[in-house]
Parts: structure tokens; sequence; C-alpha cells
């Protein structure tokens, strides 16, 4: 067997593409789900993190602290196998969509509070000198600013969040990795993994590229 | 001259560190103040107190327009009437100019955005950056931007204007294009309290001149009484320095 009929097999690959792209879509379903909640929950802790009293100040720090130490396979693993043993059973989908969503929560968060901080000072004076309250300045002036500094890094964890969702696959998720290992198992050839490799690749390189150009561009130029 | 500012045993400490050390003072409506002394003096701190950038001893009072300077509902109130310039401008560099200026206007007030924008327009041609509504702060110089700036300070149409050493971040040659607009608007009755180093304006301009050194006012008199015959050795040796360079 040469590596084309290990690897490339087109027959194999032609006959697991239907799976394969069912499996995309979950893989797309739970990655921009996890995405989308990850930047709600993430901007708000934030700002409790940033804003709230001392003590909600420290509960986000601890969250984010822990949410970033613990690995997401761990996570995955303990919200849906352990957690029945108490009694609380979660959906694959529900399951792997909660452990990415709270580890990109703590990841999203500290992008915006770096983004914020990068604010100068000048800024909030000037918005709270004028008598803006809390939220216009934050609406109107901050974020927006802030917005710009924080694409680059957002999209790199957006990157990492689609990335991690192959991960979903442990918890019987049919998702693009799993489709792939089930038709590689049902055709007894490795072409379907490889036509997974590059569906994930051809997903992700552009959006690499697109963080390093996003990274020049608002490098260049930058006031002090 | 009824106070529109009233300032009483104002004290600030950064940490164990006193920087003002109970400064009383009382400012009338439509009186034009310069503040002078030499850096770390406690001049800007001062200003800074007045629209509560800077909080301040529990102890010290201050007063603007009867309203009490404090944390909480009527600070908005006191921040309205009162405008502020920067050193450093500080306009948001993520709106236009004409932006910049309808901002607070909209959000503070809640005015119209159309009406927001042709008060806007007549603020800019007053300080002569008509031309620039639709640029960006960063395309403007330095002395174009403190322009706008002050427009954007009198969109709330204060009562107060503080200004924190506008001229002391332009090139020279741009000094003077501010200062004009200052010169103008000291005519309009608006009060404004002008920390400077800009001698010449100060003279010329203020009604009163305070000399502030380690965190206290050392004199106080019109601007005859401070150049010309200044009391204090401190005032003395300090314009001697400033204005034989």
């Amino acid at each position: 067997m040469d590596i084309f009929t290990t690897f490339f097999n087109v027959p194999v690959l032609i006959r697991a593409f239907p799976l394969l792209i069912s499996g995309l879509w979950v893989t797309l379903e739970i990655g921009i789900t996890s995405i989308v909640a990850g930047l709600v929950g993430g901007m708000f802790l934030a700002l409790l993190r940033l804003y709230a009293p001392a003590p909600m100040r420290a509960v986000a720090k601890i969250y984010t602290d822990f949410f970033r130490s613990i690995p997401l396979l761990v996570l995955l693993i303990i919200v849906y196998y352990a957690l029945p043993f108490v009694g609380i059973r979660f959906s694959p989908f529900f399951s792997a969509v909660a452990a990415l969503t709270l580890v990109s929560i703590a990841y999203t968060a500290e992008i915006f509070r770096a983004g914020i901080e990068a604010i100068p000072r000048g800024q909030f004076e000037a918005s709270e000198a004028l008598g803006l309250s809390y939220r216009p300045m934050m609406v109107d002036v901050i974020l927006p600013q802030a917005i710009k500094v924080v694409i680059p890094p957002l999209t790199n964890n957006c990157i990492n969040v689609i990335k991690d969702t192959a991960l979903a696959s442990v918890v019987a998720m049919p998702d693009l990795l799993k489709q792939a290992t089930q038709a590689q198992a049902l055709m007894a050839n490795p072409s379907p993994l490889i036509g997974a490799a590059i569906i994930y690749v051809a997903f992700l390189w552009p959006l690499v590229t697109i963080v390093a150009r996003l990274e020049k561009r608002f490098n260049v130029g930058r006031r002090p | 001259m009824r106070p529109i500012i009233s300032i009483k045993d104002l004290r600030k400490s950064y940490g164990d560190f006193e920087v003002l050390h109970g400064i009383d003072l009382e400012i009338g409506e439509g009186e034009v103040v310069c503040v002078i002394g030499p850096s770390g003096s406690g001049k800007s701190t001062l200003i800074r107190c007045i629209n509560h950038l800077e909080a301040f001893s529990k102890d010290s009072t201050i007063h603007v327009d009867g309203i009490k300077v404090e944390r909480g509902k009527a600070l908005a109130q006191v921040r309205a009437e009162v405008g502020m310039v920067f050193q450093s401008f500080n306009l948001f560099p993520h709106l236009t100019v004409l932006k910049n200026v309808m901002l607070a206007p909209m959000r503070v007030r809640g005015t119209k955005p159309a009406d927001a924008a042709r008060k806007a327009r007549e603020l800019l041609a007053r300080v002569g950056i008509s031309e620039q509504s639709d640029k960006y702060p960063e395309m403007l110089s330095g002395g174009q931007q403190q322009r706008v700036a002050i427009a954007r300070a009198l969109a709330m149409e204060p009562r107060v204007l503080l200004f924190d050493e506008p001229t002391s971040s332009l090139d020279p040659e741009m000094v003077g294009e501010v200062l004009d607009v200052m010169r103008k608007l000291a005519g309009t009755g608006v009060t404004m309290i002008v920390v400077t180093h800009e001698m010449g304006f100060a003279r010329q301009v203020a009604d009163r001149v305070i000399f502030m050194d380690g965190g206290r006012i050392i004199e106080a008199g019109t601007p005859g009484d401070i150049f010309d015959a200044p009391t204090q050795d401190r005032t003395r040796s300090f314009l001697r320095a400033v204005l034989n360079h």
C-alpha cells in the first residue's frame, strides 16, 4: 500500500465526506456557541474584576485563575463523567459547551481587562470631567478603544476554542474528530482522519493569518 | 461678587504624604484666577479636587454654586457645570473632532444629535477649527487639539472652566493660538481657574493671581500685587527664577 491509498484514499474520502461535513457542523455549533457565551461572560467578568466591590473582585480573580489552570480535558471529563455521580447529568453537547465556555470566559476576561487597562487614564478623566456617568463612559469612550486592542488576542482565543472542540469527541459528541475516527474504523483506512485535519486547518489557517495581520496593523503607528 | 466656588480647609494626602495643607479659597462668579507656582506645589491637585477627579480629606469641603462636591448623585451636577481642559488634551481618539464636542451634551444633557452638531460647529468656529471638524484628533496639531478640547468643554455650557497647564505640552509656536482662545473666553463672563506657567498670560488676563508652594497658598492678589510687589520671599524667588531665565 502506498501513501496515497493509505492516507489520501479518494474513494474512502468521498464516502466519508458526508460524515465529516455533519461532524464539521457539530464542531462549529459547539465552537460558536462557546465563543459567543465566552465573549459575553468574559466582558462581564472583566468589568467585575475591575470595578466591582472588593469581595466580588476577589471572586472574579479566583475564577479566572482557576479556569486558566485546569486542563480543559479534565474539566470536560468531570462535567460529563463525574457530575452524574451527584445526580447532575448534562447532554454531551451541553457538557462540551459548558466546559469550553467556562474556560473561554476566563481567558476572554483577562483579554478585556488588559484592553481596558491599556486605555490611558486621561480618557477616563476627560469623560468624568465632562459629567459622563459610568455607562456612557464605558460604552462611548472606553470600550470602543479597548475593542481595537483586544481584537487580535480575542481572535486568537476563538482559534483555540475551535481547536479545543475536538476534545468533545471524548464525551461521545459526534463532532468532526469523532466522525473521522468512526469513519476510519468503519472503512479500515485513516484517510478520514487526514480529511478532518485538512478541514480544521482550512478553517483556522485564514484566522491565524488574520491575527498576524491585525497585530501588525495595530502595532504600526500606535501612539504612546 | 458672590462666590461660585468656595473651598474650606482643603487637605489631600497620598498615603502619609500630605500634598495640600489646608487651602481656603473663594472664587467669585466670572472671576479669572491664575494659579502659579513651582511644579509639585499642589496647584494641579487643587483644581482637580474641584471636580473631584481627586478625592480629598473628609473634613475638607468644596462647594460649587452651592452644591457640595462629594461622591454621589450631586457630583454629576457639579461636573456638568465645571468644564476641564487638560495638559495632554485627552481628546477621544476614536471619534471625529465634531463627535468629540457632541458627545457630552448628548449623553449628559440629552441634547438631540442635530442640535448637538449645530452647537458643536458653532463652538469649533469660535475656536477656529471649523475646517477640521470631520478629522480625527491625531490628524491635528497640538494647538488645534487643545482648541478642540476647549470647545468640547464649552459644549456643556459650564459656568466654571478649569485649565490644568493647558499649554505645557505644546510646541512653543502653538502656545499663542491657545492662549488667544482663552483670552477671548475670559471676556465672556465664564469663571476660569488656570494653572499655568505663562506669566505673561497671568499678568494680562487674570483678575487674581495665586502663588502656591509646598501645598499652601503663599500669596494671592491682583497681577500687579503679585508680579510687581510680592510680599513673600518665596514668591519673589520663584518669580525671579521664571522671569529671568
